[in-house]
């Protein structure tokens, strides 16, 4: 069989899926929701064959995992949030035909050549941290939950920091394959830049109050550095650093402290700092094994005011481990195994620095940013304020997750093409 | 570069794979610690989703039934206690606002169908399969209504508790707590509580709490039983030995007078031992305490359960320990001379005292020595009917020899034949019993209290009430309350 048809069967399973999940949750709750919800899961699964089409005449050589196992998460992740609030459903299936809509933009502009980007590498450097700085701005920017993440235009509201993750990693790439052997001597004067990522790495934690969007940006760097040059020594130095800096952010940054000190010990606060931490915890104990069965869980009071805060953004893992069960999560965690797996591989497969950089550079930024979110909620890591990659609500995530996809299938169209 | 690819994808793995560890121990090793914490609002909620069992009195008269109310496309079960007052402070109550007390927390497994016994676990896991709603097991209560109606009515405005026993089983037939309290109120207007205590006959009248076992009284001369039973089973003393009383008796070298009436202290001369409980003669047990010294009338006093939490159903911080108390907190002596003998002989001392733990004392002695695990949950049975579990009775420990039972039976029958005790007499019947009195230096303010087993040659019930601020002594006003309770049980025989 060949690549796209494999695609195309296991898009079929994923609408099946698709259409089991929207019936469940119809199931459990037909007297708040409607019979024609699960028709959902057909429009659904129109959207992915349009994808599916696109990627066959744009990346016919690309992977055939990496679109199935992307619609697998977004199913999973809107028949939560449709199952949470109908009405945020509907805006995140927006978000998810734009988001497919630039990702096809994607295939369909840069399907010659995408290395074409590495010329306009500093371009991304620069769009990087402007949109970095964004959040910072006075008016525009906007504290959500303590942290400045977002971006306020009159009713649109998004996280740059999203679209700033794949900028970086494009100028990263490029950077990297041009300075990888310089680097690689170690000389003490090419420490510059490592120590330029960190200051901004620094610069973020600070203006956002946010470890986790830090730690994202600053491991995605040290991982690339490290394909890059392979000296172990710049990560273990790099690692130094930021916890020295993330030591001194503790110190100084009142909501950094709070974070650090809910997830070493939440209970000496439970309806105060620590309240978020720990409600989602109890929201993952109470689906145990099995879970309470989608449409069954418990995510408000019987007065109807909500138990658990920002539940279908950053603590949407927690809703999907209190009806899925340990079974049902460990399953999702295995899909983002199964994807940086792909990731990885098409990394291995392609056949120049900058693919191999920008392949690696984005797979190892959807695994990081996946790992940050649920460890904040697992307790593995302190709670912090980014998303999980298609399965959070939010336009900006879904956005540029999507474009992730689109380079990764490029990267795998290429090095896959017969010559 | 394949090679630094390879290494980097190990390290996201591992990441990943840390969170289905991170996960597991959540969902299954912590999961049941979680569960249990009194902040855990999602279990709270998650639980009123499940048909919660029902409680039932020994008669079948519903305790706590369940309301069922939809609410946006969710059906929540809610708790309704029909009977009102009647045992609140046992059965509790289970709400959103102020989660759980009394057997509603302690027996929650029970009643979420959580526990795990085979044909719940199988009958559960039915239920979620065919999505249908958990339905929770039911308590039978070995409560009976009617006496427990009688005691709290007999309480009235008294701040106290009463509590009564079947000697041979340990079952607890009644548990009334006075002020009590509606249990219906404490969901949505639980100020109210508070306020319809407020008429209650002392300064704190903490409706919620259950005085029968965390109430913690002086039990005066109701403990002298303890020491009668010390000085009889030792050997130490007999029926037959006899005692001076010059109306005191000398302690560190202060004179200890006999309870006072308007003539000035009473002085009984030369008596024996049964005339020495009759009366409640202080100044003899302060002789005998002297002799026993404090350490052997402590250990007798263990013997009948003290200085441990008395065995019930109940949360045990909802139980609290027997024994000398000492700035608050249990005090156990290693060395004789930290307690005054003559003044512990007679109940006073630091000694304090819960209902329960008297009443378990009274039953032992009725039942022959042995005193009995007091248990209040008869059986639980699943929603079809069938038994679950059954409590059967179990023996804490044999207190003291046969023999010394029925010598302090027959001196306890005396008691209320012909002296302090005589307000509990029932025509027909033989009563055992002790008074008790405990001064607290202000007038008006005396603990009373009333132990007594019923009939006495053949004890069908143990009772042991306690009164806070009494102007009375205990022969007047605990006494006449033991005596309705012990009627009302005696002719109530099921």
């Amino acid at each position: 069989m060949s690549a796209r048809n494999r695609e195309l069967a296991n898009l079929v399973a994923v609408g099946v899926l698709t259409g089991l999940g929207f019936a469940s949750v119809y199931i459990a709750r037909q007297s708040v929701i409607s019979a024609g919800s699960v028709s959902y899961a057909l429009i659904f699964l129109g959207l992915y064959l349009g994808a599916h089409g696109v990627a066959r005449i744009a990346v016919p050589w690309a992977d055939p995992y990496l679109l199935p196992l992307t619609g697998l998460l977004t199913a999973i992740g809107l028949t939560e949030i449709y199952r949470l609030g109908p009405s945020d459903a509907f805006r995140q299936g927006f978000w998810i035909v734009f988001g497919v809509v630039v990702f096809g933009a994607a295939l369909i502009f840069l399907r010659i050549d995408f290395r074409a980007l590495e010329s306009y590498k500093y371009l991304f450097g620069v769009s990087a941290v402007g949109l970095l700085v964004l959040p910072a701005l006075p008016v525009i920017g906007t504290r959500i939950n303590g942290a400045r993440l977002w971006v306020k235009l009159g009713p649109l509201q998004f996280q740059p920091g999203e679209l700033a993750k794949i900028a970086l990693i494009v100028f990263l790439a490029g950077y990297l394959r041009e300075k990888r052997e310089v680097l690689a001597q170690g000389r003490l004067k090419d420490f510059g830049p490592l120590l330029l990522i960190w200051g901004a790495a620094m610069l973020v934690l600070v203006e956002t109050n946010d470890l986790g969007s830090a730690l994202l940006y600053f491991g995605i760097f040290l991982a690339m550095l490290y394909v890059a040059t392979g000296r172990a020594a710049f990560v273990g130095l790099g690692i130094a650093l930021f916890v020295a800096g993330a030591a001194v952010a503790y110190r100084t940054i009142g909501r950094v402290q709070d974070r650090v000190d809910c997830w070493l010990n939440p209970w000496h606060d439970v309806h105060g700092l620590c309240y978020q931490t720990v409600q989602g915890t109890y929201s993952i104990g109470n689906g145990g094994f099995g879970g309470t069965g989608l449409g069954r869980g418990t995510f408000t009071t019987t007065g109807g005011s909500d138990l658990i805060p920002y539940v279908n953004t950053d603590f949407i893992y927690s809703a999907l481990a209190q009806e899925l069960g340990l079974v049902g999560v460990a399953a999702v965690l295995l899909l983002y195994m199964v994807f940086a797996l792909r990731g990885f591989r098409i990394s291995m497969l392609a056949e120049d620095g900058f693919s191999k950089l920008l392949a690696a550079g984005l797979t190892f930024a959807f695994a990081l940013q996946a790992f940050i979110n649920v460890a904040g909620l697992v307790r593995v890591a302190p709670l912090t304020g980014i998303t999980l990659p298609f399965v959070s609500y939010g336009g900006s995530s879904i956005v540029a997750n999507f474009l992730l996809l689109a380079g990764l299938l490029l990267v795998s169209n290429r090095a896959n093409a017969p010559r | 570069m394949n090679r630094q690819i390879v290494r980097v994808s190990v390290v996201a793995l591992v990441l990943l794979a840390s969170l289905v560890v991170g996960t597991t121990y959540w969902q299954t090793w912590a999961a049941s610690s979680l569960k249990d914490r009194q902040d855990n609002a999602i279990q709270r909620v998650a639980q009123f989703t499940i048909r919660r069992g029902l409680v039932y009195a020994s008669d079948g008269t519903l305790l706590a039934a369940r309301r069922a109310e939809k609410v946006r496309g969710q059906t929540f079960y809610f708790r309704r206690y029909p009977a009102g007052d009647l045992a609140s402070q046992v059965v509790g109550y289970s709400t959103q606002s102020r989660s759980r007390a009394g057997l509603e927390r302690s027996e929650n497994d029970y009643l979420t169908a959580s526990n795990s016994h085979l044909n719940t676990v199988f009958r559960r896991t039915l239920d979620k399969l065919k999505g249908t709603t958990v339905t929770g097991n039911n308590l039978v209560l070995t409560i009976r209504p009617q006496a427990q109606k009688v005691a709290l009515d007999a309480l009235g405005s008294n701040c106290g508790a009463a509590v009564a026993l079947e000697p041979s089983t340990g079952r607890v037939l009644v548990m009334a707590s006075s002020p009590t309290y509606n249990p219906n109120l404490v969901e949505g207007r639980f100020d109210a509580i508070a306020r319809q205590a407020r008429g209650a006959n002392c300064a704190s009248p903490s409706p919620l709490v259950n005085r029968a076992t965390a109430g913690l009284y002086t039990p005066g001369s109701t403990f002298k039983v303890i020491t009668a039973a010390a000085a009889l089973d030792t050997g130490t003393y007999t029926p037959e030995s006899t005692f001076d009383d010059p109306g005191y008796c000398i302690e560190y070298g202060k004179k200890v007078s006999n309870f006072a009436d308007q003539s000035g202290p009473e002085v009984f001369g030369h008596v024996d031992f049964p005339t020495a409980l009759e009366h409640s003669i202080n100044a003899v047990f302060c002789e005998i305490g002297k002799k026993l010294g404090p350490l052997p009338i402590l250990d007798y006093a263990r013997r009948f359960g003290f200085y441990s939490d008395p065995p019930l159903e109940t949360p045990s911080d909802e139980r609290v320990p027997s024994g000398l108390y000492d700035h608050g907190r249990l005090f156990r002596p290693r060395d004789p001379n930290q307690v005054d003998p003559g003044r512990l002989a007679f109940g006073q001392e630091r000694m304090q005292v819960t209902p329960l733990q008297m009443a378990m004392v009274v039953a032992g002695i009725a039942n022959g020595g042995v005193v009995m695990d007091p248990y209040v949950v008869e059986k639980i049975t699943a929603p079809n009917g069938s038994t679950v579990t059954r409590t059967h009775p179990h023996a804490l420990r044999r207190a003291i020899k046969p023999e010394t039972a029925s010598e302090l039976t027959s001196m306890m029958e005396r008691v209320v034949r012909s002296g302090t005790g005589t307000a509990a007499q029932i025509s027909g019947v033989a009563v055992a019993g002790k008074t008790g009195t405990a001064e607290t230096g202000v007038a008006g303010t005396n603990t009373t209290s009333f132990i007594a087993f019923a009939p006495a040659d053949d004890p069908k019930v143990a009772v042991a009430v306690y009164l806070e601020n009494q102007h009375g002594v205990g022969g007047q006003t605990a006494a006449p309350i033991a005596k309705q309770i012990m009627e009302a049980l005696l002719r109530s025989r099921p």
